[in-house]
């Protein structure tokens, strides 16, 4: 197989690759379309090796080859900070999720502890136990109710006024 | 400045693994500030800290994961906000901060017209001392958020304070979880919205058990990191929030 062969091959396979993904909701469009670029970019140089010689010339660069590895590296650099910017952006997302769970978390505790204990201010489980653990052994909750109240799929367990 | 003497008061702890300390700083919360509610930010703790603090009268929000100060004052300070407490004093769980201090400085949050009070240390009390890399560090900090804040401040990572309802809701939005944003940003957050920062002198003790986050062999990094936390958080454009103020 030529050198010629090898790299067309491998240009196309990268592109069909990126389709798959995007088909298979694996990869984001957001993500893709750079990756489209790119490897669209590489099938033509790959294509027409005349290109790059073109190119090189054009932009004053003297060997064809180093033209290729500084366009390479700076797409590389480029993917690398869009990817440490979204990591961020989730990074926050979860920060707020993780607050925002805690947050209900002591508000349905306060609910239960509540229906049992009357209406005071500020209902405290003296015991140290959190109605939502398992092994709360907490009175006038029904034992089926501990625990299992933040679980979707336990029939019935709506409300806790036993 | 609606302080009245009724002024709703929440003490939120961030604690991260301090079922030793923990149980010591409820009571003496109870017996300095009865009239307060106090809410342990448990941030993914491995040991009974969640329990202990329950076993202790505290309300406990318990992170999934660890987000380290930040994310839990953050949590803390959007708690304070939904259940409108008038002021959220931050203190340590691991007996660092003196809960004798508080009046003080809730005091002084009225008579300084401050929203965000320090309980700071070298300021003339106590004999807490620091040494080396960090004492460096700590120094310049101190210079440079001095003149941002436009009054003298002496210990700018102090974890000892209290903010008014003006900075819970500044905080709630806004509370960096960066390495010493829960310090150093927050300050600089802070005096940009346009609150009014201030401090008093406060006795530190050592800690009541457990380990400190900070080894000497951290404090040499602690500077660098320190500046460029600080030189960030200047240079950021205002937000939004900060500029409608
Ligand atoms: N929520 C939370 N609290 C933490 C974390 N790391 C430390 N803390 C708490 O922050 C307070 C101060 O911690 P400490 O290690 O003494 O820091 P230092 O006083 O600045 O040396 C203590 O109450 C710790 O329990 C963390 O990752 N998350
Ligand atoms: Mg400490």
């Amino acid at each position: 197989m030529s050198g010629y062969a090898f790299a067309l091959g491998a240009c196309v396979l990268l592109v069909g690759f990126l389709v798959v993904l995007l088909r298979t909701r694996r990869l984001r469009e957001k993500y893709a379309v750079a990756w489209i670029v790119v490897g669209v970019g590489v099938c033509v140089f790959g294509a027409f090796p005349g290109a790059v010689e073109w190119l090189a010339r054009v932009v004053g660069v003297q060997t064809p080859s180093n033209l290729l590895f500084a366009l390479a590296l700076i797409v590389l650099l480029l993917v690398c900070i869009q990817l440490s910017a979204e990591i961020t952006t989730l990074e926050e997302e979860t920060r707020t999720i993780v607050e925002e769970v805690a947050l209900l978390r002591l508000d349905v505790e306060r609910a239960l502890l509540r229906s049992v204990a009357g209406d005071a201010e500020l209902p405290l489980p003296a015991d140290g136990y959190s109605p939502l653990d398992a092994a709360a052994p907490l009175d006038g909750v029904p034992a089926d109710h501990v625990g299992a109240s933040l679980d979707p799929a336990a029939p019935g367990d709506g409300e806790t006024s036993a | 400045m609606d302080q009245a003497p009724t002024a709703r008061l929440l003490v939120i702890i961030p604690a991260l693994n301090e079922e030793e300390s923990l149980p010591q700083v409820l009571a003496d919360l109870r017996v300095a500030v009865p009239h307060a509610d106090v809410l342990v930010v448990n941030d993914g703790s491995t040991d009974r800290t969640a329990h202990v603090a329950r076993a202790g009268g505290a309300l406990v929000l318990d992170l999934a994961l660890n987000l380290g100060v930040g994310g839990a004052m953050r949590a803390g300070f959007r708690f304070a906000q939904r259940e409108g407490y008038d002021v959220a004093v931050q203190v340590d769980a691991d007996g660092q901060h003196d809960p004798a201090d508080l009046q003080r400085m809730l005091d002084a949050l009225v008579a300084e017209q401050a929203d965000v009070l320090i309980g700071a240390r070298f300021a003339g009390r106590g004999a807490y001392a620091v040494r080396g890399a960090r004492r460096w560090a700590m120094t310049v900090l101190a210079f440079v958020l001095s003149r941002i804040a436009g009054t003298r401040l002496t210990d700018t990572t102090s974890g000892f304070r209290a903010a008014n309802r003006r900075a819970i809701d500044l905080f709630a939005a806004e509370y960096p979880a960066e390495y010493l944003g829960d310090t150093i940003e927050s300050l600089v957050i802070a005096c940009r919205a346009g609150l009014r920062v201030r401090q008093v002198g406060v006795e530190m003790r050592p800690r009541a058990g457990g380990a400190p986050s900070q080894s000497p062999v951290k404090a040499a990094v602690f500077l660098g990191r320190a500046l460029l936390a600080m030189l960030i958080a200047l240079s950021r454009p205002m937000t939004e929030r900060e500029v409608r103020r």
